[in-house]
């Protein structure tokens, strides 16, 4: 595997995804993630999308946004969920939030708002019958 | 005709502990997590890129599937090794298996080149393990 030869490379690569996925709510930049890499920036935008298909900043964004999808289906608000994945104004997070997930936060909060009350109050209709059948969770 | 997969189960020794390993170590989203009473707990997950193929996470306890004694034998299968899971892909073969291994996931075996791609495989928090493969375009 050629690809071992490189290995340190890679290494240094998943460290810097991870400082992504650790600090995503912190003010971090190219600068933090490349300097956790200890590469030049260009180099590190290069690496970075050839391993994960993306570059870091696109990455960060992906992250607050997964992040965000999770804080507001656990019902967080969504003025608390853009805080607390790192926007400092909530009509950037909305507008970001609608370009990547293809609806507002709050269609979004509403919807998994209306998934949890149907969890808590019938949760047979989230399993299929055959299992509810063996396992003995009748209807 | 048959046309997709659409839940698939594996059996687990502890819903929490599976729940860390599936979603904070291996990054599966959860899709749900229900009470079911008495103690039961209908949980999925869906691999990052596949949401529409739910995992169940299933408790080997006692109950009306498994009695005392299927619980023994599953469990002591289970932490043994023998059961083969799945096989799950990504892009990017030793990118994953680094990151996997900073997170404390344990393999039995790292990455090699097979006539497909790339492979390795790990084991979960249960026992179960798991190929990890990256496949030639």
């Amino acid at each position: 595997m050629e690809q071992y030869e490189k290995i340190y490379l890679y290494q240094r690569i998943v460290r810097a995804k991870l400082f992504i996925d650790k600090q995503y709510a912190d003010k971090i930049d190219l600068n933090n993630i490349s300097g956790q890499a200890h590469f030049s920036k260009f180099h590190f935008i290069r690496l970075f999308k050839s391993i994960y298909g993306r570059t870091p900043n696109n990455y960060l964004i992906k992250i607050r946004m997964d992040n965000a999808k999770i804080l507001l289906a656990k019902g967080y608000s969504v003025l608390e969920a853009s805080i607390m994945v790192g926007f400092d104004s909530p009509t950037s997070f909305a507008s970001m939030f609608k370009k990547i997930a293809g609806k507002t936060p709050s269609a979004f909060h509403k919807e998994q708002e209306m998934k949890r009350n149907a969890i808590q109050t019938n949760p047979l209709l989230f399993v299929p019958n055959c299992f509810s059948e063996t396992y003995g969770w009748v209807k | 005709m048959i046309t997709k997969m659409t839940h698939t189960c594996i059996y687990v020794l502890n819903q929490d502990s599976a729940y860390d390993f599936y979603v904070n170590k291996l990054g599966f989203k959860v899709h749900t997590d229900a009470p079911m009473g008495e103690g039961a707990r209908w949980l999925t997950v869906t691999p990052p890129e596949q949401p529409e193929l739910e995992i169940t996470l299933f408790l080997v306890a006692e109950g009306a599937m498994f009695d005392k004694d299927t619980v023994q034998t599953m469990t002591t299968l289970i932490m043994k090794g023998t059961f083969g899971a799945a096989v799950f892909t990504c892009k990017d073969l030793l990118a994953t298996y680094e990151e996997l291994k900073l997170k404390g996931v344990v393999f039995k075996k790292p990455p090699k080149k097979e006539f497909y791609g790339f492979e390795a495989l790990f084991i979960d928090d249960s026992g179960n393990w798991f190929s990890l493969a990256q496949i030639n375009s």
